[in-house]
């Protein structure tokens, strides 16, 4: 397997004062690139917060984001020689220097008077002895992990120059009991396996879940009313509405970028696929493509121009191919090339890959090609795993893995080096990653 | 029938009840299928619903990704088609399925497609088209369990499924 290495960058650093409230733009002694890979994860302390069990809680959250990306190795606390006891003062840089703790990361959790958290970190450089950067984030106390994530976040994104992906959310597909008579439920939960809620009790099959650009929606596929078909479900009310009334199975169901269409499958009464687009304040459809074929698992291109799908329109029963079209149906053309079936293609939310399922060999494997369909990476091979979803930094896939009894989610990064079981309480299958929060 | 009280209380989804009423019989009818209960051929009353499943075969198999119905089939199929105009009473849910060793969206896709095909069979043989639908399971319900081609092989069918015009 190909693996992108990277180096930790040395540049140039200057001098930042100290903020409670703004990320300073300094530039820094230590930083990871993330396009050349990293040979080492970044060595980072990060200290128990100040503030009693929840801080130690949140640094806790904070401790474990970090690590689960692969790109930093936290210091183990017992290496630590000094205790910080004020984390608004300049830590004893030596003293961190001295363990190989490149990064050093202090804060503090209080209580406000109003009952609200108020958590605040700073970010040092250690070895050019200065604070990176340092915030301080409010919140009630329902979204104290997101406090964690959302420092995890910054820290993140200060060393790294990319976008973190830390306070999100997966839907997902819960499944228990019996592989002939698998209960399968909508749930939802942050991207660390935390704070699960369901969204459906079990009495019908539901499938393949999305995030609508705005994480307020999600649109999904259901069997509860006898004809499976694509429903859209408000969050926040719970509300449900069915996506058109159509005479067949609808299916495959994606958001537009900007939120006003779905773009879905509807079975033909051939039995066959075709691939329609409903804007979803007019309910008028589109029909996308037209053929005697199997046509779905559409995606949008983060611009809107472009849909990539999955057909086996090329001819050779069941040799679906990955192919890309404008997005009013024009110039189809094929894109996936290699030895094997292709399925699932998902557009990176940079515009710049396309993540999909490949079927060769007697193995499912996760991997990425660009949009052009050129320079195609495996990422992950498995015996049976499929249907990649994109973290919103469009640097980690996350899927799922049928073995030992039921399916797992699992996420990896772009360079295939660095892969991690998402915990759930149950069986999990068709994640499906939000955009940020805000 | 506590899922229909239970979705009639959403006004969104009163207007599928109707319909859900057919379809939620049709599958339970698919929990009768011979193999769960056991039965020997013979046991059923002639024109029962196991009489169908036991004495004429509910259900045929396909090749690897593919819809086309095989020889072994078309003598099912065949069969189903003169039980099916003898008792014109029934109406006809056709479920397609897939093995798990495909991608859940295309193989909604290739159930649908195997249902289709079983469905336009039938029609050739004389069954009418109106008493007949049919319906698309993907992979989503296998009948058997292992991780091998002897499941799986058993996993690609197309299941004919009955379901009386008051029932």
């Amino acid at each position: 397997m190909k693996k992108l290495l990277s180096t930790l960058m040395m540049i140039g650093a200057l001098a930042t004062g100290m903020s409670a409230i703004a990320t300073l733009p300094a530039r820094a002694l230590v930083e990871i690139d993330v396009n050349k890979g990293t040979i080492e994860p970044l060595p980072i302390a990060i200290t128990d917060f100040d503030g009693a069990g929840l801080g130690t809680e949140i640094s806790g959250i904070v401790t474990a984001d970090l690590k689960r990306s692969g790109l930093f190795a936290p210091v183990d606390h017992g290496a630590f020689i000094e205790k910080i006891t004020n984390p608004d003062a300049a830590p004893r840089f030596d003293d961190w220097k001295v363990i190989n703790a490149q990064a050093l990361v202090t804060g503090r959790v209080s209580q406000e008077p109003d009952g609200r958290i108020r958590a605040e970190y700073r970010l040092w450089d250690t070895f050019a002895g200065q604070q990176l950067s340092g915030e301080q984030f409010f919140a009630n106390g329902a979204n104290k992990r997101r406090i964690g994530h959302i420092i995890a976040d910054a820290i993140y994104e200060r060393l790294t120059g990319e976008k973190g992906y830390f306070d999100t959310r997966v839907v997902f597909i819960d499944e228990s009991g019996a592989k002939n008579a698998r209960k399968k439920r909508l749930a939802i939960m942050d991207q660390d396996g935390a704070n699960v809620r369901y969204l459906s009790n079990g009495a019908a099959i539901v499938l393949t879940p999305r995030f609508s650009p705005n994480r307020q929606e999600i649109t999904y596929m259901s069997y509860e009313g006898g004809q499976p078909q694509v429903y859209l479900l408000q969050l926040e009310t719970g509300q449900r509405e069915l996506v058109g009334k159509f005479p067949g199975m609808t299916f495959a169901p994606r958001f537009s970028p900007d939120g006003q269409k779905v773009i879905m499958s509807l079975m033909r009464d051939d039995g066959n696929s075709n691939i329609f687009a409903m804007d979803l304040r007019s309910r008028s459809t589109t029909r996308l493509t037209d053929s005697t074929a199997i046509d779905t698992s559409p995606s949008y291109s983060p611009d809107g121009s472009q849909v990539v799908f999955t057909s086996d329109r090329g001819g050779g029963s069941g040799r679906s191919q990955i192919y890309v079209m404008g997005a009013d149906g024009s110039n189809p053309h094929r894109i996936s090339f290699g030895d094997g079936v292709y399925s699932t293609p998902v557009w990176s939310p940079r515009g710049d890959l396309i993540a999909f399922t490949k079927q060769s060999g007697g193995q499912f494997q996760i991997g990425v090609m660009k949009t052009d369909g050129s320079g195609e990476r495996i990422l992950s091979t498995g015996f049976q795993q499929e249907g990649p979803t994109w973290a919103p930094n469009g640097r980690v896939l996350m899927f799922f893995r049928d073995s030992a009894g039921g399916p797992k989610l699992v996420t990896i990064d772009l360079t295939g080096r660095n892969e991690q079981q998402v915990p759930t309480a149950n069986y999990a299958s068709d994640p499906a990653w939000s955009p940020l929060l805000e | 029938m506590r899922r229909i009280a239970k979705l009639a209380a959403n006004p969104v989804m009163i207007a599928l009840v109707a319909s859900l009423a057919l379809a939620g019989c049709a599958s339970k009818k698919n929990l009768n299928s011979a193999a769960d209960l056991g039965l020997g051929a013979g046991a059923a009353t002639p024109g029962s619903s196991q009489d169908f499943t036991v004495n004429v075969g509910d259900r045929i198999f396909f090749d690897t990704d593919s819809s086309s119905i095989r020889a072994d089939a078309q003598q099912t199929l065949a069969r189903q088609a003169q039980w099916l105009n003898k008792y014109g009473q029934y109406r006809i849910v056709v479920e397609g399925h897939a093995d798990e060793r495909g991608t859940r969206e295309y193989n909604l896709a290739l159930g649908a497609r195997r249902a289709a095909a079983t469905r336009d069979y039938l029609i050739s043989k004389g069954v009418a088209a109106n008493r007949l639908k049919t319906i698309s399971y993907g992979k989503e319900r296998p009948v058997a369990v292992c991780d091998d081609i002897s499941c799986w092989s058993q996993n690609r069918r197309a299941v004919t499924t009955l379901s009386g015009a008051g029932s």
